[in-house]
């Protein structure tokens, strides 16, 4: 019964959708409040239609109930509790479901705290995004139904991949959906904005907190990704420029280019027509994402067994959403006029080179990673573009942008002084010289000190510059201590999370320098009693003890010593387990890590002598990479509860005030 | 600033990225790209030693050998195969009689140093390039490991 309940609350949601798209899209042409107050209660009610079919989906899952097939193919009555659930979305179907929950979260959110909107753009907004959910609940119910039954059902399920029965991993699905899913908020404002052929001021303080909320839920996700393949793939490594990974990369290099311009659209009243793209982009590029990881036409190490007529669906979708918008937007962009001045040397203008350095780059990781689609349609030869094309195409254009990350905050609005930033400046500058050179001295026996020493420069100028603009704004060391209080006080939340993100990414480039910079990485057959040297650890393996059981496997587990000095400093249990449902091999690493690097042990096959193939790596500053990317979502937070936001109605009449107050 | 002399700077600054983008990928996709072979294009195709590619194919059964750190082993296509050498961990899926995906060189003597061996994360998925060859030669039967 439950199964069909949630099918049936599915179908009643796909109702309710249609409905939603497009009584209030009518009633916003018309004119008729009622029509136009529909969407509230449509966008609560599919909401609620939808939990409903979440809840039977996850209910039949923790009751292992194996009549249905979903079920039956990913789960196992052995799975511990956590994840059984987490299996729910650790499957195409159940994905799919978690990404129309999301969506329709999101739009129930807009009809609960939009009360400030005006009653026509909100009607709109929410009719662009029941459409979007059209289309995915049609996809769920024609192609990827995760109710079907199974008669007979069998006595137990197949399990899921244990790869993916990992914590980093159960959170990763839904952070990530958060992100995508949620700049199709963005992308409703933006087409509601088009139809009404008005952006403002007032709508850049709408839409920004839900690209907010979208930018660190997908910073989050991508963060939890790369976590969880750093340590459960064995290969210390952290980011691959896999087809999937680059897929969650480029919308949030989109999603961090709107951020930035609809600051502009805000403060200064131009840059419409560009931010009201790039929210058109960025969730084309988050559908993208969808489209590449679901129909399995690129060759990926996440690959998911792939079925042509889901893709076909998921492009037809992407193709109608993209194509359709970008129409849209070719018809009216010409009417969003911008006012006012826009000189190249002022605040807007770095926030401009900023968006154009962010979309080549994503445009750059686009081409990488549609360029084998191309060459094997045109029947050029199979190939495949990896990190060293990523490593040399968009690295380099990284650079410039984070400079001027540390320039622009100094310039004013309208009119900049760079003479006078970059004087300003000249500590930060000082600063990355002596870190870079003290790098290059202090490595010098290292294969590749140079560049090595040039990207923590970088990250000292930008660190550094991010500190000074800040002391600059709370006038620290230039006043009383009790005026810097009360400056520190003021400052408006907005600008503490741009500083808090900054530096953020300033420590993920620490981390990313060094740890691609002195990784040591050691390969070996050890017997029981052998020491390796590794980075200046003598890693010592004690034994390995088979057979040691797990609630679903069984794990061969090592037992190393790592000494430095002939201290001990950890004592590391790598294990390879052997799963019993499915029956599959996965390698659990073991990392000691004391912030400044990581020592990532790793036990192989038996070399049928008794000793045993191991891995040893020292990875210097990967933990900065992780606690980098969580300082960037906690700054987003920060803004995120920045008092304009919060406070008052965001009148269309006050913005000339609020602009005024600002300058 | 006029409406023109923004909308020409804005033009000029995308069209300085662009080009700057252009240039970059254009340098570096030579050296980067990496081609994908099966041991029977090895043999039609002259791939000069030293030059990186991807192998792909299935372990041939009872080819593989553990040296200590290093293992031994063919990649097969069921027309042609190659004998491959890699030093390290291979990975949990790895089997013999299963798709495979090497990188590496090939040495003048005709064998292939894979540096990376790649994992794949379902046992129940083929390598699209590996399924492609299989067709190619003949040897694929519809349903075979892949779902």
């Amino acid at each position: 019964m439950i199964p069909e309940t949630g099918h049936f609350a599915l179908i009643l949601a796909l109702f309710v959708a249609v409905v939603q798209a497009t009584v209030p899209m009518i009633g916003a042409s018309r004119g008729d409040r009622a029509w136009m107050d529909l969407s509230r209660p449509a966008a609560v009610a599919q909401f609620l239609l939808i939990a409903i079919a979440f809840g039977a989906l996850v209910t039949c899952y923790v009751t292992s109930d194996f009549s249905v097939l979903n079920v039956a193919q990913n789960s196992h009555t052995d799975k511990p509790m956590f994840y059984k659930v987490s299996g729910v979305w650790a499957n195409h179907e159940g994905s799919m479901l978690l990404w129309v929950f999301i969506l329709s979260l999101y739009g129930m959110g807009v009809a609960a705290a939009g009360g400030n909107l005006p009653p026509a753009l909100r009607a709109r907004a929410l009719a662009v995004q029941a459409m979007i959910s059209v289309g995915f609940i049609l996809f769920i119910l024609l192609t990827s139904n995760p109710f079907a039954r199974l008669d007979p059902a069998p006595f137990n399920g197949n399990g899921m991949n244990p790869l993916l029965q990992d914590p980093g991993l159960a959170f990763h699905p839904p952070m990530l959906y958060l992100g995508y899913v949620g700049f199709s908020m963005a992308f409703s404002f933006a087409i509601a904005a088009l139809i009404e052929g008005r952006v403002d001021a007032a709508w850049a303080r709408w839409v920004r907190p839900w690209s907010l909320l979208a930018w660190c839920s997908l910073t989050l996700g991508i963060g939890l990704g790369s976590w969880w393949a750093y340590y459960t793939l064995g290969w210390g490594g952290w980011w691959y420029w896999d087809p999937v990974e680059n897929a969650s990369f480029m919308p949030w290099l989109a999603g961090t280019a709107l951020l930035h311009s609809s600051i502009v659209v805000e403060k200064r009243d131009t840059l419409k027509a560009w931010t009201i793209l790039l929210a058109i982009v960025t969730f084309s590029l988050s559908l993208l994402g969808t489209f590449l990881v679901r129909s399995g036409v690129l060759t990926s190490v996440h690959s998911f067994a792939s079925d042509p007529a889901r893709g076909v669906f998921v492009l037809a979708l992407l193709v109608v959403v993209t194509g359709g918008s970008l129409t849209l937007f070719t018809f009216r962009a010409a009417s969003l006029k911008g006012g006012g001045l826009f000189a190249p040397i002022s605040r807007e203008g770095s926030l401009l080179l900023n968006n154009v350095l962010m979309s080549t780059g994503a445009g750059t990781v686009l081409l990488g990673t549609l360029y084998p689609l191309f060459t094997d349609a045109l029947n050029l030869g199979k190939v495949s573009v990896g990190a060293p094309f990523f490593n040399s195409v968009f690295l380099p254009l990284m650079v410039p942008m984070v400079m001027t990350m540390a320039i622009g905050p100094m310039m004013q609005w309208k009119r900049g002084d760079l003479a006078g930033a970059l004087s300003r400046l000249k500590v930060a500058f000082v600063l990355a010289l002596a870190v870079a050179v003290a790098t290059w001295l202090l490595a010098g026996g290292s294969a590749s000190p140079l560049w090595a020493a040039g990207g923590l420069g970088l990250a000292a100028w930008l660190f550094v510059g991010t500190a000074v603009e800040w002391a600059e704004r709370v006038r620290l060391g230039r006043c009383s201590f009790g005026e810097f209080l009360q400056r520190c006080g003021h400052l408006p939340r907005s600008a503490y999370g741009m500083t808090i993100t900054h530096a953020g990414l300033a420590v993920v480039i620490v981390g990313i320098t060094g740890s691609t910079a002195w990784k040591t990485e050691q390969i070996q057959v050890m017997h029981p009693g052998d020491t390796v040297n590794v980075a200046g650890y003598q890693v010592t393996l004690d034994g390995t003890q088979d057979n040691v059981p797990g609630p679903n496997y069984t794990a061969l587990r090592a037992t190393f010593t790592a000494r430095k000095d002939g201290r001990l400093i950890a004592v590391m249990h790598p294990e390879k387990r052997q799963y019993t449902m499915p029956p599959r091999p996965t390698t659990d690493a073991a990392i000691h890590t004391n912030l400044i690097g990581d020592l990532y042990a790793v036990i192989g096959d038996p070399d049928g002598t008794g000793g045993f193939v191991t891995r040893l790596y020292y990875n210097p500053l990967v933990p900065w990479i992780f606690i980098g990317a969580l300082i960037m979502v906690g700054g987003g937070l920060v803004s995120l509860t920045d008092r304009r936001y919060r406070v008052g109605a965001p009148l269309r009449t006050a913005r000339a005030a609020a602009a005024a107050a600002r300058a | 600033m006029t409406r023109k002399q923004r909308r020409l700077y804005f033009v000029l600054l995308g069209m300085l990225a662009l080009g700057a983008a252009t240039a970059l990928v254009l340098t570096a996709i030579n050296d980067t790209l990496v081609y994908f072979y099966t041991p029977a294009d090895i043999q039609t195709k002259h791939v000069a030693p030293g030059r990186r590619f991807r192998l792909g194919g299935l372990v041939e059964k009872g080819s593989v050998i553990k040296k200590g750190e290093t293992v031994e082993f063919k990649v097969t296509d069921l027309t042609a195969s190659l004998p491959v050498t890699y030093t390290g961990v291979l990975p949990d899926l790895f089997r013999e009689g299963q798709g495979v995906v090497a990188e590496g060189r090939l040495d003048p003597q005709g064998l292939f140093h894979a540096s990376e061996v790649l994992a794949k994360h379902d046992e129940k998925y083929m390598p699209k390039e590996v399924a492609d060859a299989l067709k190619k030669s003949g040897h694929w039967q519809e349903g075979q490991v892949t779902k």
